[in-house]
């Protein structure tokens, strides 16, 4: 085989499909440490069976439905189904290496989501619920911004998934776990997290991964992924710090605000990664850090059993880093000017697209779960969510 | 002088020891402990088929104080660590002979 270009970007985006991979175990890990441990296996079982599930989807029809040819700016036609005509042509990588690229995408978008029915779901429900939501929500919102549907036609920017994954997995939890409800006995008994090592893990997992995730859109070794890996650090650092700040001053620098904050960074990181330099990075993950931990006391204080914060995390730090884009982009880092660069009208598409996909990964979300639960429950009994659902749901526990 | 021993939900416990604090009763003993009531733990269907877990995780306080005071600690641990359904635990009180600080000379 020839070495040529194609194949040095190829080698570069494998090692990233498998970093981004690792992110949807990573937030099993994550969440799995915030759950009370009668419920760890379900946490871990949810983001693994994300995985399966979204690859099985992908394959048969799901990457043609976000990539394939435009039907009325919404959704993708059928054409790439069961991967026909999928192949190693393409520039500058392969299409079936960007399929594959993608596909790790759709995957940690529902684990995202797996937040909001933390300790009650049913895995059955689950199942039928996560093969809906990634078709019907997922795959649209990819074709809108990535695939050549409206939004992005409207010139709208979104450089690693802010609205598609973190604005659809996080709007999304907050509608799932509105349809579903909060947990038994939630906001009365005891659910402090059992094991928050575990969480930290998780975390660095996803900070490793989000290095794939961001630097790997640019699907191709150039100055851009470059860039996008500096900037995704950088976010990350400042988001870390800001919330740290904000959680100390109302009471102690814990390591769990440490470690959201980094993620809200990365969150909102994620759709400017291509467009912005280090110091509107600083910028976007210090802002990041703030209104999502802001986000997170709204929450608690709507009593939302939103219960792993998806929502506050993913879904306002995704909807902060699509607006910031608007206004940090500068032409010499992607080719696009925001506000600081003098340009007003890259801000209103990105809040346009923003919106929409905030609608509708809302709205869809809630409808779609009320259907499942409606038809076959997305909720154990009272009795299994009282016993765990490890137990309950698989059989298992983690200590004997 | 009694002890109080009393077996109830982990997830009551502080709801438990906060009462209990705010009516002046410091002192307490907690152990995680696993066990199983009158129901002889929970049945759950699983496929059809039931399944039961009995060895329900609870939590064990213990509580040494003076007998005029049995009955309102009591009192509180059941006010606070009741729900209403199977499973809400236990209360046992016992005798003491003696009580030695380990401290003190």
């Amino acid at each position: 085989m020839e070495i040529n270009e194609i194949m040095i970007n190829s080698s570069f985006i494998l090692i990233c499909t498998a970093m981004v991979m690792l992110m949807t175990p990573a937030v099993g890990i994550f969440y799995g440490g915030l759950v009370r441990k009668k419920n760890l296996i379900s946490m871990l079982m949810l983001s693994f069976i994300s995985f399966a599930l979204v690859t099985v989807q992908w394959i048969f029809f799901g990457y043609s439905l976000a990539f394939g040819p435009d039907i009325a700016g919404f959704i993708g036609g059928l054409d790439y189904a069961f991967l026909n005509g999928v192949g190693m042509d393409g520039e500058p990588i392969p299409d079936l290496l960007f399929m594959v690229f993608q596909l790790v995408f759709a995957a940690i978008t529902l684990a995202i989501i797996t937040s909001a029915v933390a300790e009650r779901v049913k895995l059955s429900a689950f199942i039928i619920f996560g093969l809906l939501w990634t078709t019907l929500i997922y795959d649209p919102l990819a074709h809108w911004m990535w695939g050549g549907g409206w939004a992005s036609q409207i010139g709208a920017l979104d450089f690693a998934g802010g609205i598609v994954v973190h604005i659809g997995a996080g709007f999304g939890a907050l509608a799932l776990a509105l349809a579903v409800g909060s947990r038994f006995g939630y906001g009365d008994h005891n659910m402090e997290p059992h094991n928050i090592p575990l969480t930290l893990l998780g975390g660095a997992l996803l900070w490793f991964g989000w290095f794939g995730f961001n630097a790997g859109s640019a699907l191709a070794v150039n100055e851009v992924a470059i860039n996008a890996f500096i900037v995704t650090n950088v976010s990350a650092a400042c988001g870390a710090l800001s919330w740290l700040a904000a959680a100390w001053i109302k009471g102690k620098p814990s390591s769990m605000g440490m470690i959201s904050g980094a993620i809200a960074g990365l969150g909102a990181i994620t759709p400017a990664a291509g467009f912005v330099g280090p110091m509107a990075a600083v910028c976007i993950g210090i802002v990041a850090g703030l209104v999502c931990y802001g986000a997170m006391l709204l929450r608690l204080k709507k009593d939302w059993d939103e219960s792993l914060d998806a929502w506050a995390i993913h879904g306002v730090g995704g909807l902060w880093g699509t607006i910031a884009l608007g206004i940090f982009a500068i032409p010499a880092i992607g080719g696009v000017a925001g506000i600081f660069s003098g340009n007003f009208g890259l801000i209103q598409v990105q809040i346009i697209a923003a919106v929409a996909a905030v609608v509708y990964a809302f709205a869809g979300t809630f409808v779609l779960a009320k259907i499942v639960d409606s038809f076959i429950g997305l909720r154990v009994s009272e009795d299994e969510e009282y016993v765990g659902l490890d137990i309950a749901q698989h059989g298992e526990t983690i200590y004997p | 002088m009694k002890k109080v021993e009393a077996i109830i939900r982990p997830e009551r416990l502080d709801k438990v020891s906060e009462a209990l604090l705010g009516n002046g009763f410091h002192a307490m003993t907690v152990t995680e402990v696993r066990g199983r009531g009158k129901q002889k733990g929970i049945a759950l269907q699983f496929r059809g088929k039931e399944i039961m877990v009995d060895m329900i995780p609870k939590v064990k306080i213990e509580i040494v104080l003076e007998d005029e005071l049995v009955d309102k600690v009591i009192d509180i641990i059941r006010t606070n660590a009741q729900t209403g359904k199977n499973g809400d635990g236990k209360v046992f009180v016992y005798d003491i002979e003696k009580s030695i600080g380990v401290r003190a000379e």
